[in-house]
């Protein structure tokens, strides 16, 4: 390993172990030290590398080039969108995704002007932990990854495989291939500027309010936006204690959640997170779907 | 497409039926939130103040067309759990205070982020004339990137139907912030809750101020 990969080991396990040291006060978030001191470390690679990159690429191109770097790379990563449609089985988008890519390749010269989005066909963003989710596995734990940042293990473990699949990892040139990542990475944080303001000044502790809106997001994403499927596989732990990111931590059911779980039933547009705040829910929907992110590490 | 010619003729039959029935003493939810959402929405991009950043004139816009229609009250208890129980009425109606400044500020925020985005809204599941709930569903269309699902949780109460939870990008704001409040009851009690939620509103109140002026200046 090279010397600059040694220190930033290094660095990376004195953050770790600094995290580990404080007892882990959620039981659904195990490896909350780890996690805490991840985001951390990623917030200050943020603030001091990519957010100003980010900003002077924001200030400085013309908007022109922005919305070509990011149909570019828009258009490259529909391919695994695609991929993992097909694996997911939905057939229209797959279809739809198929048209983008062809659109915007021979239109849209080369996927630097996004015609497809114009004519009806949805940009979709699909990844292999969306489909191992859709194939039925539950996320299982929260974990932040340094640099990638937030994810849960089911996603961590099909890092690998989207890694594999991005088209732009298999392009010969090195130095192409590094310029292209860095310009998308910068690329694609400038984009999230503004959220990234906007979240600061929403939370009352970051931590907290990134990870549960993440994770919501994140099985949301799974589905789509819409219900998750009653059966699920989950990872190895007692099903019965709570479920969702709160649900452990609310013996007593809540009288105001109660026409909620009415509504989970009427309403089929119900979100995966409504299931989380209703610990009476009645049994075959118990709070044992979604967003229990605790226990395989017990 | 063509499921999409459907879906649009579907969302104007939609449209036009909920405003053909004045027999209907509400207005329905979905129209509800159609209409404030465009009147916010034209409103941001035509007020020159709000396009240069006044805060205070988001703000004021937000009070005027969104306020009125939200429950505050359920939504904080919602967010609040079983702590709410425990609170007494004068610490719940100060955490709602709190927390409406906090999500005022927070949506005034993104209000003020509007440029050329569109809406459009998915038609609503439900039979209006039973359900007491219901769940909205919409899409901002922006010219870069997906498009952000916006959906909205809608009750009826004897004065119309009210908001008491938004979802943004899939992640339901009640959800989202349960968490944060309970890490902060355990640490200093519900009183320890108002107090770090008025702490935050003052420092977003001051940097609204400050761009109150800046806006003004640069509209000269």
């Amino acid at each position: 390993m090279s010397r600059l990969g040694k220190r930033i080991s290094v660095l990376l396990l004195a953050f770790g172990l600094a995290g580990c040291a404080a007892t882990p006060r959620n039981p659904q978030d195990p490896l909350e030290g780890f996690n805490r001191a991840m985001l951390t470390f990623n917030d200050k690679v943020d603030q001091v590398a990519l957010k100003p990159a980010a900003e002077v690429y924001q200030s400085m191109l013309p908007s022109f080039v922005q919305s070509g770097v990011g149909n570019f790379f828009g258009n490259i990563a529909d391919i695994p969108t695609l991929a993992n449609q097909i694996l997911q089985g939905k057939i229209n988008e797959s279809l739809s995704d198929f048209m983008r890519i062809a659109v915007n390749t021979t239109l849209g010269l080369g996927g630097l002007l996004d015609i497809a989005s114009e004519a009806n066909l949805p940009k979709h963003s699909e990844d292999f932990g969306q489909t191992l989710g859709r194939w039925g596995m539950a996320p299982g734990p929260y974990i932040v990854l340094p640099i990638f940042g937030p994810s849960t293990i089911r996603d961590t473990a099909a890092l690998p495989v989207d890694l594999k699949a991005d088209p732009w990892s298999h392009v010969y040139s090195t130095r192409t291939r590094n310029i292209g990542s860095v310009v998308r990475a910068i690329d694609q944080r400038s984009v999230a500027l503004d959220a990234s303001n906007l979240v600061e000044e929403a939370a009352l502790d970051r931590y907290e309010f990134v990870r549960d809106a993440y994770l919501q997001r994140r099985e949301s994403r799974v589905y789509d936006g819409e219900a998750p499927p009653k059966k699920r596989w989950r990872w190895p732990r007692a099903a019965e204690e709570g479920g969702g990111i709160h649900g452990g931590a609310v013996p007593v059911p809540e009288p105001s959640s109660e026409p909620v779980v009415e509504t989970a039933q009427n309403a089929s547009s119900a979100s995966p997170a409504q299931h989380a705040h209703a610990p009476a829910a009645p049994p075959d929907d118990a709070p044992k779907i979604s967003m229990s992110s605790d226990g395989a590490l017990k | 497409m063509k499921l999409f010619k459907q879906l649009f003729a579907l969302i104007v039959a939609l449209g036009a039926a909920a405003f053909s029935a004045p027999a209907m003493a509400q207005e329905a939810p979905d129209a509800l939130v159609k209409r404030i959402s465009q009147e916010v929405i034209d409103a941001a991009k035509t007020d020159k103040e709000i396009q240069a950043g006044n805060t205070k004139r988001v703000l004021e816009l937000v009070e005027s067309k969104v306020l009125p229609h939200v429950n505050f009250q359920r939504m904080t208890s919602l967010a609040a759990g079983r702590f709410w129980r425990d609170a007494t009425p004068e610490q719940q109606k100060q955490l709602t205070t709190e927390f409406r400044s906090l999500l005022v500020y927070t949506y005034s925020g993104a209000i003020s982020q509007i440029k050329d985005q569109k809406l459009e809204f998915k038609p609503m599941r439900g039979d209006l004339a039973v359900d007491t709930e219901v769940e909205v569903r919409s899409q901002v269309l922006q010219p870069r990137g997906e498009p952000i699902q916006l959906n909205y949780r809608l009750e009826k109460t004897p004065s119309g139907w009210k908001i008491y939870d938004v979802n943004v990008l899939g992640a339901w704001l009640v959800e989202t912030y349960k968490g944060n409040f309970a890490a902060e009851i355990s640490k200093g009690g519900v009183d320890g809750l108002i107090k770090a939620l008025s702490d935050k509103n003052k420092r977003l109140a001051a940097s609204a101020a400050k761009t109150v002026k800046k806006a003004s200046t640069s509209a000269l």
